[in-house]
C-alpha cells in the first residue's frame, strides 16, 4: 500500500465514524429530546395530547389528593394557570405543596397531565432552574433566601 | 485569626504563581538555566502555601468557628466530626479550594520527580502549569473566597445540606478532583512541547505515566460518584446522564483515547499531532466540567453555586485557556515532524480506530450536554436532553469500539495479520456464541438484543484473556513454564488485559442491571409483605432511633427467600431538624453481586407505608468492573515507573529478571 493510500484509508474511516457519529446525533435530537413548558405556555401553545414535555410551577397548596394505591393528584401553578396532574407512585423527598416541582409525561384526552416522572426540588436552596426562570417571568419569584437571612455580604473582619 | 492566615496564605501562593508562570518561561526563552530553575522550588512553596491555607480551612471546620461565612453556612455543630472534616469541600468555595490545592499537588510532584525532564520543558511545564494555578486562584481570591467573616457571629451554623451527610462526600469528590485536575498535566506538557516545538517519544512517555495516574482517579471518582447516587436518590438509578455526571464522562472518555493515542506516539513515533489536540481538549473538557459544575449554568443536584459574576469569571478562564492553547497549536502544530508509517491493519491502526470511537462517543456526549444550554441561550426553548439521546447515540458508537478491542493488544505494530488475530480470537468470539444462544434460550424471548449485548460483553471479557494466554502459552506449553512468562510478561500488558476485562465487567453489570431489574411498588401495614424473585418482605413495623444531629424513622423488614431467614433490611427516612429537611436512607441487600434495594416513600396517616423495592441483578458488576479498570491502570502505571523520565530504553539485563 502506498503512503497515499494509507492516509486515504485513515482519512476515510475517520470520516465514515464522523458521518456515523452526526448521524446518530441529528435523529436522536430529532426524537428524544422533551420540551419544557410552563402551565401558562402549556395552555397558551395549545398542544396537542400524547406530545411528551416537562412542565414545571409550584404545587398548587391545597391540591394535592390521594387516591387508590399511590394514585395522586396534583396542581402545578405559575401563579397565573394551573395544570391538573395524575402520577401514580412514589413522589421524592421533596415533594411539598408550594415548593417547586417538574413532572415530565404527556397530556391525555381529558386535559390532565399524566406525568411518569416528578422532580422535586432538592433542598430549600435548589430550585430547578426551568421553574425558577419561569416564575421569575410570572413574577412570582421570592428573593433569595440567603439575602432574606441577612447574613448581608459580610465582609471580613480587619 | 487562623483564617486570616488561611487567606494570606492563598494570596501569597497568588503571587508565587504569578512569578511562577512568568520567570520559568523567559528563563526558557533566553536559555537562562538561574531562571529556569526558579520553577521548581516556586512549585513547592505555592504548594505548601495552598495547603496551609486548605489545612486553615479545616481547623475552622472542626473547631465550628462560624464567624466565618463558609463555615457558618455549611456547618452545624452537632455534625459528626467526618461531615465536619468533608464538608470543607461540600460546597462552591471550599471545592474550589480543593481544586487549587490538588493542582498545587500535581506541580509539586512535578517539580520533585522530574529531575531527569530536560530543563527548558520541565521550565515550561511548570509555568503552564502554574498559570492554571494563578487563573484559579484568582478566581477564589476575587468571587469565591471561603474565609469571608461574618462580622456578628451566629450561635449555630446552618448545617450541610443532608444529601450530602453521606461518607460518599469524603471520597467522591477528592477522587474526581485528582482525576479532572490530573489532566493539566498532560495539558502542560502539550504546551510545552508547543512552545519548544518540539516533541519526540520521550515525550509521549513523560506524559503517559501522568495521564494514566489522572484516569485511574476519574475511573475511580466517576464509580464512586454514581454508586453513591445509586444508593442515596432512592430510584435505584446509577447513571442519570445528568449534565453534571456527563461534566466528568466526557473527560474520562477524552483521557482514554488520550491514554491509546500516547501509546503509538512512544513506541511508533507516529500520531503526534493528534495526541498533543488530544492532551489539549482533555483538560479542555475538564475545564469545561468544572464551568458547568461550579458556575451554576446548570442548577441541579451538585449545583451550589448561584452567582452569575462566577460564572463570567470561569467562563473566561476558558477562552483564555482553551481558546489560547487552541491557537498556539494552529500555530504550531504544522512544524511538528510526521513520524513512524503504519498499514491500516496493524496496532496503530486498530488505536487510531479506537480513538475514532472514543473521541465520537465522547464528542456525542458534549453536545448532548451542551445543546440545551446553547438552545436556551439562543432562542429561549427549553428541551431537556436525557437518557434515551444518549442511548441512542453513545451505544450505537461503543458498540463497534466494543468489538475491535480484543483486536487492538493482538494485532503487531506496524503491519498486522488481521486474518491471524482473528482465529486467535475464535475462543473468545464461541464464548460469545454460547453465551448468546443460552441467554437466547434462557430468556425465551425478549428484546433480542440482550443476548447479543451479553455475548458482547463475554467476548470482551474473553478477548482480553486471549492476549495473555497467548502471550503465556498457556494450554500449549507446560504450566510451569507458562507462569514463568506469566512473570516476565511486562505489567502494561496485564495493565492492558484487567483494563479490558474490567470494561467487560462493567458491561455485564450494565445490561443485567438495566434488562433484568424487577421493581415492585406497594402499601404495606405492619405484619404484610412484599415479594419480589424468590424474596419475601415481611414489614414488621416502624421505629425512631436519635443520630447525632437527625433522627431516624426506620421500618423493619425481614427477609426470607423461600421461607428461609436471610437477613433484615431497615430503611429509614432521615430528618434533619437543623434544615428541616429529610432524605431517604435506602437498605441495601447484597446477594452475589446481586441487589435487594429498599427504598421508603411516605407514610399514610392510615398508618401504611410506601414502599419501593427493587431486585437488581449483576448491578455490584458495573463498579467492580471499574475497580477492575483501575488495576489494571496501576499495573500499567507501576510498568512505566521503570521508566519513567528514562528517554532512552536504559533497563538492564538485571532489572528485567525478577527479583528472587
Amino acid at each position: 500500500m502506498t503512503r497515499r493510500q494509507r492516509r486515504f484509508s485513515l482519512i476515510g474511516a475517520a470520516l465514515g465514524v464522523l458521518a456515523l457519529a452526526i448521524g446518530l446525533v441529528l435523529s436522536a435530537l430529532k426524537e428524544s429530546i422533551v420540551f419544557f413548558n410552563s402551565p401558562t405556555e402549556l395552555v397558551e401553545k395549545h398542544i396537542k395530547p400524547g406530545t411528551r414535555m416537562r412542565i414545571g410551577g409550584l404545587v398548587k397548596e391545597g391540591s394535592i389528593s390521594r387516591g387508590e394505591g399511590l394514585a395522586v393528584h396534583f396542581e402545578v401553578t405559575d401563579g397565573t394557570r394551573s395544570v391538573p396532574v395524575g402520577y401514580q407512585g412514589l413522589l421524592p423527598d421533596l415533594f411539598r405543596e408550594g415548593q417547586g416541582v417538574v413532572v415530565e409525561g404527556a397530556l391525555d384526552s381529558d386535559g390532565i397531565f399524566r406525568a411518569d416522572h416528578v422532580l422535586a426540588k432538592h433542598d430549600e436552596r435548589y430550585m430547578p432552574k426551568a421553574v425558577a426562570d419561569a416564575l421569575k417571568k410570572q413574577g412570582h419569584w421570592k428573593d433569595d433566601y440567603e439575602r432574606k437571612l441577612g447574613a448581608a455580604p459580610a465582609r471580613r473582619a480587619e | 485569626m487562623i483564617a486570616e492566615f488561611g487567606h494570606y496564605a492563598l494570596v501569597l501562593a497568588f503571587a508565587l504563581a504569578l512569578v511562577q508562570a512568568s520567570v520559568p518561561l523567559a528563563g526558557a526563552r533566553k536559555n537562562d538555566p538561574v531562571l529556569m530553575a526558579v520553577a521548581g522550588p516556586t512549585a513547592l512553596a505555592q504548594f505548601c502555601f495552598i495547603a496551609f491555607a486548605f489545612a486553615a480551612l479545616i481547623i475552622c471546620y472542626v473547631r465550628s468557628d462560624f464567624s466565618v461565612l463558609n463555615v457558618f453556612e455549611n456547618s452545624h455543630s452537632a455534625k459528626p466530626l467526618v461531615y465536619k472534616l468533608t464538608g470543607v469541600w461540600g460546597n462552591h468555595e471550599g471545592s474550589m479550594l480543593l481544586w487549587v490545592f490538588i493542582l498545587s499537588i500535581f506541580g509539586a510532584l512535578v517539580a520533585l520527580f522530574g529531575a531527569n525532564l530536560p530543563a527548558r520543558l520541565k521550565a515550561n511545564v511548570l509555568a503552564v502549569q502554574s498559570s492554571i494555578a494563578a487563573a484559579f486562584l484568582l478566581f477564589i481570591l476575587i468571587t469565591s473566597n471561603p474565609f469571608l467573616r461574618i462580622p456578628e457571629a451566629p450561635f449555630e451554623g446552618r448545617d450541610l445540606n443532608p444529601v450530602l451527610q453521606d461518607p460518599g462526600l469524603a471520597i467522591h469528590p477528592p477522587l474526581l478532583y485528582v482525576g479532572y485536575v490530573g489532566l493539566s498535566i498532560s495539558f502542560s506538557f502539550a504546551i510545552a512541547a508547543l512552545i519548544d516545538e518540539r516533541i519526540d517519544a520521550a515525550w509521549a512517555r513523560w506524559v503517559r505515566p501522568w495521564t494514566l495516574l489522572a484516569w485511574i482517579f476519574l475511573t475511580l471518582g466517576i464509580a464512586m460518584g454514581s454508586y453513591w447516587a445509586y444508593y442515596t436518590l432512592g430510584w435505584g438509578g446509577w447513571w442519570f446522564w445528568d449534565p453534571v455526571e456527563n461534566a466528568s464522562l466526557v473527560p474520562w472518555l477524552a483521557a482514554t483515547a488520550l491514554l491509546h493515542s500516547a501509546l503509538v506516539m512512544e513506541k511508533r513515533d507516529a500520531l503526534k499531532v493528534w495526541t498533543i489536540l488530544l492532551a489539549l481538549l482533555t483538560f479542555s473538557f475538564s475545564l469545561i466540567g468544572t464551568f458547568l459544575v461550579r458556575s451554576g449554568v446548570l442548577t441541579s443536584v451538585h449545583a451550589f453555586a448561584n452567582d452569575p459574576t462566577r460564572g463570567v469569571f470561569i467562563l473566561g478562564i476558558l477562552a483564555l485557556f482553551i481558546g489560547g492553547s487552541l491557537a498556539l497549536f494552529a500555530l504550531r502544530a504544522p512544524m511538528l515532524k510526521q513520524g513512524g508509517l503504519f498499514a491500516p491493519v496493524s496496532r496503530e491502526g486498530a488505536l487510531v480506530l479506537n480513538n475514532l470511537f472514543l473521541v465520537s462517543a465522547c464528542a456525542t456526549v458534549f453536545i448532548g450536554t451542551v445543546y440545551p444550554l446553547a438552545l436556551e441561550a439562543l432562542t429561549g426553548d427549553k428541551i431537556s436532553v436525557g437518557a434515551p439521546f444518549f442511548n441512542a447515540t453513545f451505544a450505537p458508537l461503543f458498540i463497534p469500539l466494543l468489538v475491535v478491542v480484543p483486536f487492538g493488544p493482538l494485532l503487531a505494530w506496524k503491519r498486522g495479520d488481521l486474518l491471524g488475530v482473528a482465529q486467535r480470537l475464535v475462543g473468545a468470539a464461541a464464548v460469545a456464541v454460547i453465551a448468546v444462544a443460552v441467554v437466547f434460550a434462557m430468556e425465551g424471548g425478549g428484546p433480542i438484543l440482550v443476548p447479543f449485548a451479553i455475548g458482547l460483553a463475554l467476548y470482551v471479557m474473553a478477548g482480553a484473556l486471549t492476549e495473555i494466554v497467548e502471550r503465556t502459552g498457556l494450554l500449549r506449553v507446560p504450566l510451569a513454564t507458562a507462569f514463568a512468562r506469566a512473570e516476565g510478561l511486562p505489567r502494561s500488558a496485564w495493565g492492558a488485559a484487567f483494563a479490558h476485562f474490567g470494561l467487560g465487567i462493567t458491561l455485564l453489570g450494565v445490561i443485567g442491571e438495566t434488562q433484568w431489574s424487577l421493581e415492585r411498588i406497594a402499601e404495606l401495614r405492619p405484619g404484610q409483605s412484599i415479594s419480589i424473585r424468590r424474596y419475601d418482605l415481611q414489614f414488621d413495623g416502624m421505629a425512631t432511633r436519635q443520630g447525632p444531629n437527625y433522627r431516624d424513622l426506620a421500618a423493619h423488614f425481614t427477609v426470607r427467600r423461600h421461607g428461609d431467614f436471610v437477613g433484615v433490611m431497615e430503611p429509614a427516612k432521615r430528618n434533619f431538624p437543623s434544615r428541616a429537611t429529610a432524605t431517604t436512607q435506602t437498605a441495601l441487600m447484597t446477594r452475589g453481586v446481586s441487589q435487594l434495594y429498599l427504598s421508603l416513600g411516605d407514610a399514610n396517616p392510615d398508618g401504611s407505608l410506601a414502599v419501593r423495592l427493587y431486585y437488581k441483578p449483576l448491578v455490584l458488576l458495573i463498579w467492580f468492573g471499574a475497580l477492575v479498570m483501575a488495576i489494571g491502570g496501576v499495573l500499567s502505571l507501576s510498568d512505566r515507573r521503570l521508566r519513567v523520565g528514562a528517554p532512552k530504553p536504559a533497563r538492564s539485563k538485571a532489572a528485567l529478571s525478577p527479583a528472587e
